[in-house]
């Protein structure tokens, strides 16, 4: 009964009418003040209340949804490209006595599960783009706690670099979702824990289900937070902490910035158009071709001139449009299960911008734009789709693309006679061995073999040149290689019976394979803790009429199926 | 070190048998009495005091007056005595037999609730520590610092449940009420108003009528709670508060009444007259009353809160006088109308009941506030004065909640921001009102003498004359 019940709650709050938009800029900012000062950036949570991305909720006590979460997404991106003299940013709260509360639980309540699976991927991937750039980018991060920090706010914090928690004897770090609302803490928290903070298992157990969660000297004895410190001197160590970390960021202080200017964007009945990507939806099939096209000129090699064109320059015009699309797809378009991956264009352009990316890497402004690449193409192994590349004529799979057919579940590769002066070819470029590894750390070439040494150095053998079907199939970098005759029906049996199949059995399947051999944290945060999570997020204990999520705040008490699965 | 407990420390909690009470009390009393010496009224160590001390539940038993010096006052633990079938009045739980043990699933939010409840204990202590240096009588001085011990013994209450029932993490808050200090910065008590100082007497009374009586409608939604020694504390302490409401009552009434035959026998009623005549004037009085009821009224929590229908359906805190209410006390689809504003104009609506639980305490507390502010309006019309004191509209200079973001002024109207600056010099005490009080403020201790800004009372403590020695200076 409860599953029925919830079932028709979905169904009622579900068709969120308008989209989704990921694209906003500081002037448009409700809830994130950012503010510059020399080496550090602060960047200070005050959430509007009345500013919900959808009705029905107030975000109260600094709490979040994923209007807030776009916004932060965004101050991350402005700080990383237009400015590069910061070296530490400070994430705190102008809230008196809070720091962050969490994601809003009446939004969680109110929304479908693809809601919140998508809500907390966005989230993840945007903490793990704060370690990213900790590691990358010689931006670190001090989560500054002014206050209580529950739940999704101390996951915020437990993906900076330090936590400092203000020592007022009464503001606490927890993670109160096992205890209060029956589910898990959705972002990480569980994760970064054991894997990055090194909490004795034990001790997290007792703090995973402590709703008041830990405090003072017992929250840093236990490794919870880096720091406690009295309110009286607490804005002066966060202040010289952040100045102590700069000190060791190679970020350049007196670089100018490169404005993100706003993206060149349509979207109509066809689907989604940038000035090199564009997604063409095609809905009776439940499919989308995600396109993304090579520069239509070569791009420049020098850095004043790359840093002249800025956002203009095409490695990054493309990651922001296809980091865009991806999360327009994923928000917008969740019935479109499958996601053909096509490339057009120059090959000898991309490869041209891999070498100047690599010449120039040590810039920091190539260095970002590389992150930025890394991040998004990223965004692609946790992403919920089946995604097919498809390698034609005209296409241009070389280098930085290639890692698109990489990434993707499986690839087909056109395959034409010897002569044919339009066969497709795919080609290898530095690009490929290291600079832009999945989200489980490992090159998608490294991962694919298994760190297999013999398939890699044939590979490696292969830089270079380009590689048309036959060779690609033998090295192991596509799927299969129909040819001219066979193409179309291979393809279009392969689409219409992937489109069959149950989307849950495959979102299950995907993940597993792609996620294979050793886990990272990343992986454990997207596969372990998602998989339970959403199992959770789906079971009546949490969200049947008497789950824990639902009733949550209204006074009633919780009732449990008890029956341990 | 032996103890003897019972008669060390009164109690009709077999004190003298238990042993890990005993063990959690030899560590925090001597802590305690730190504390007394550090954070309790300044320098008075060696004064003698005319004090009331409860002795035993019994009736009399509480009221037990002698001079004693504060440092050895006989802080006692004392719950109302037990029903051994005493039923769980309202909530999910209702009839069932209450809880003699905490139950593991409430742990956190009934501890949370002492500690909030006992940390407020040693605030307004510590608020009100120098008042005595300013006290207009030694009738005054005598009730403030039989305020000051039994905000001491409401702590010792509930410091006792956090001893015996809630273990090691008890032990630990119990300690952390000593080391919070109202007002310091980097220790700050957990209530914002109870960092605040008390800087004079007129704030002191007003405290003791509007805060207090906060304290009264708190203790009494506790009072109903499924957790029965939280209930029989709660009970008890209910007598003390009652005797702190009554002096702001009584002082403020008295304040009023020197005011009133000040402007009958100059035939004025002009301010600027009677402050240079060297009493409160009353539109001062009505900034003060504006102040300290606004800044009260926010004490109660947001106006609709999960915290309140959690704490209400688990049957950890319930309603002021939840057993002469007839509604089903489960109240799952009742509702109660609380004040939202909808492009800037307050309007009513209809919100959960549950959820709306602080608002219903809050304006159980307007009801008996507005009756004892009719109480002092007798005090003008005896003396034939046109003056009558009003408490300000419920969204009326707040804080917290819904009514945070918006400006309204006492008679309810929302305001622009300027028009709000423009209005809080006739609102809210000025700085010019502060001062002027705080020049009134002199120490008065000859026996039955007073300040000339404050009439004498009509009678002493326990039958005892108006000019008893009630403080002894050693």
């Amino acid at each position: 009964m409860a599953n029925i019940a919830n079932i028709a709650i979905a169904a009622v709050t579900e068709p969120f009418p308008a989209l989704v938009d990921y694209l906003t800029d500081p002037s448009r900012y409700r809830h994130w003040k950012l503010a510059f000062d020399g080496r550090v950036a602060t960047l200070t949570m005050d959430v509007d209340e009345a500013g919900g991305l959808r009705p029905g909720y107030r975000l109260k006590l600094n709490s979040y949804d994923l209007g807030v979460d776009i916004e932060l997404h965004d101050a991350l991106q402005r700080i990383r490209f237009e400015h590069p003299e910061v070296a530490t940013v400070v994430m705190t709260s102008a809230r008196d006595r809070i720091f962050c509360s969490g994601a809003n639980i009446f939004m969680l309540g109110l929304s479908s599960h693809a809601w919140k699976v998508n809500f907390c991927k966005f989230t993840n991937e945007t903490r793990n783009g704060i370690e990213d750039s900790s590691a990358h980018s010689g931006l670190k991060f001090i989560a500054a706690c002014n206050g209580t920090t529950a739940g999704g706010g101390y996951e915020v914090a437990l993906a900076c670099d330090e936590i400092i928690l203000i020592d007022d004897r009464s503001s606490a770090v927890s993670l109160p979702e096992v205890p209060l609302l029956g589910v898990l803490p959705g972002t990480g928290g569980l994760t970064r824990l054991t894997d990055k903070r090194k909490v004795r298992r034990d001790l997290a157990d007792v703090f995973s289900t402590t709703t008041e969660g830990v405090r003072g000297a017992r929250a840093k004895a236990w490794r919870l937070v880096d720091e406690v410190v009295k309110p009286g001197q607490f804005a002066s160590h966060v202040r010289q902490r952040a100045l102590e970390l700069a000190a060791g960021s190679d970020r350049p202080a007196d670089a100018r910035g490169i404005a993100l200017t706003s993206l060149d964007r349509t979207i109509d009945q066809a689907g989604y158009h940038y000035s090199s990507v564009e997604a063409i939806v095609d809905r009776s099939n439940r499919r989308v071709t995600l396109r993304v096209m090579a520069p239509a000129q070569a791009q420049p090699d020098t850095i004043d001139e790359i840093v002249a064109l800025g956002a203009q320059w095409w490695p990054l015009r493309m990651a922001r449009e296809l980091d865009d699309a991806i999360l327009m797809l994923r928000t917008n378009e969740a019935e479109l299960g499958t996601w053909l991956i096509e490339t057009a264009g120059n090959a000898g352009h991309v490869l041209t911008v891999d070498a100047t990316l690599m010449a120039h890497a040590s810039h920091w402004f190539v260095r970002e734009t590389i992150g930025l690449m890394r991040r998004t193409f990223a965004r692609l192994d946790v992403s919920s789709r089946t995604l097919f590349a498809l390698i034609t004529p005209g296409s241009c799979f070389a280098g930085s693309l290639l890692e698109l057919a990489l990434a993707a579940d499986r690839s087909y590769m056109l395959k034409l006679p010897q002569d044919a002066v339009d066969a497709p070819a795919i080609a290898l470029s530095a690009m490929n061995f290291g600079p832009l590894p999945a989200v489980y750390r490992q090159t998608r070439i490294n991962a694919r073999f298994y760190g297999e040494a013999e398939p890699i150095a044939a590979i490696e053998a292969a830089r270079g040149g380009r590689l048309l079907a036959d060779e690609a199939e033998v090295l192991g970098l596509v799927t299969a290689a129909p040819d001219d005759l066979d193409w179309d029906d291979e393809i279009r049996i392969a689409l219409e019976e992937r489109a069959s199949l149950s989307p849950d059995a495959l979102t299950g399947m995907e993940a597993n394979l792609r996620f294979g051999g050793a886990e990272t944290m990343e992986t454990r945060i997207f596969g372990r803790l998602t998989a339970w999570q959403n199992w959770i997020f789906q079971r009546p204990n949490a969200v049947g009429e008497t789950g824990a999520l639902k009733v949550f705040g209204t006074g009633h008490k919780p009732v449990f199926n008890w029956e341990r699965v | 070190m032996s103890i003897n407990y019972s008669e060390k420390i009164p109690n009709n909690v077999d004190l003298g048998s238990d042993r890990s009470l005993q063990r959690a009390l030899e560590h925090w009393q001597p802590a305690f009495l730190d504390w007394w010496g550090d954070m309790g009224p300044d320098g008075t160590a060696s004064t003698d005091v005319y004090l009331r001390t409860a002795v035993s539940v019994e009736p009399g038993g509480w009221a037990h007056f002698d001079h004693v010096k504060m440092p050895d006052y006989r802080w006692g633990i004392f719950l109302n005595p037990a029903d051994a079938d005493r039923r769980i009045p309202f909530g999910e739980h209702k009839g069932e037999a209450a809880w003699q043990e905490v139950p593991g699933e409430h742990r956190a939010n009934l501890r949370r609730i002492i500690v909030t409840q006992g940390d407020t204990e040693p605030a307004s202590v510590e608020q009100q520590r120098h008042l005595g240096a300013t006290a207009p009588s030694q009738y005054d001085l005598r009730n403030l610092f039989q305020i000051n011990v039994e905000e001491g013994r409401h702590l010792w209450a509930m410091v006792y449940l956090l001893h015996r029932y809630f273990g090691r993490d008890g032990r630990e808050e119990a300690e952390a009420l000593l080391q919070r200090r109202a007002g310091d910065q980097d220790n700050p008590r957990i209530l914002g108003a109870f960092n605040e100082q008390t800087p004079d007497w007129l704030s002191f009374f007003m405290f003791t009528f509007f805060t207090d009586r906060d304290g009264k409608f708190q203790l009494c939604a506790l009072a109903e709670s499924a957790f029965d020694p939280l209930a029989r504390t709660t009970r008890f302490m209910l007598t003390e508060e009652a005797h702190h409401m009554f002096v702001g009552e009584s002082g403020i009434a008295r304040i009023l009444q020197r005011t009133c035959e000040t402007m009958v026998q100059h035939r004025t009623d002009d301010p600027a007259k009677l402050r240079a005549l060297g009493v409160v004037d009353l539109p001062t009085i009505q900034r003060y009353l504006n102040f300290h009821y606004s800044v009260t009224l926010d004490l109660f929590g947001a106006d609709v809160s999960s915290n309140a229908a959690i704490f209400y359906s688990a049957g950890i805190k319930g309603r002021f006088e939840e057993g002469k209410l007839t509604d089903d006390h489960l109240l799952k689809d009742a509702t109660y109308p609380v004040i939202e504003v909808v492009d800037g104009k307050l309007t009513m609506r209809e919100a959960p009941a549950l959820n709306a639980l602080n608002e219903k305490l809050r304006d159980d507390y307007i009801r008996d506030t507005v009756a004892g502010v009719g109480r002092w309006n007798k005090v003008m019309l005896k003396n034939g004065i046109d003056f009558q004191l009003t408490v300000p509209h419920k969204a009326f200079n707040r804080m917290i909640g819904s009514l945070a973001g918006v400006k309204v002024t006492p008679d309810g109207r929302v305001v622009s921001a300027p028009e709000w600056e423009a209005g809080t010099r006739e609102w809210l005490p000025t700085p010019e009102d502060r001062v002027h009080v705080q020049s009134l403020m002199g120490r008065v201790v000859e026996p039955g003498k007073f300040a000339n800004w404050i009439a004498p009372p009509p009678m002493g403590v326990n039958k005892q004359p108006v000019d008893f020695e009630y403080v002894r200076f050693n």
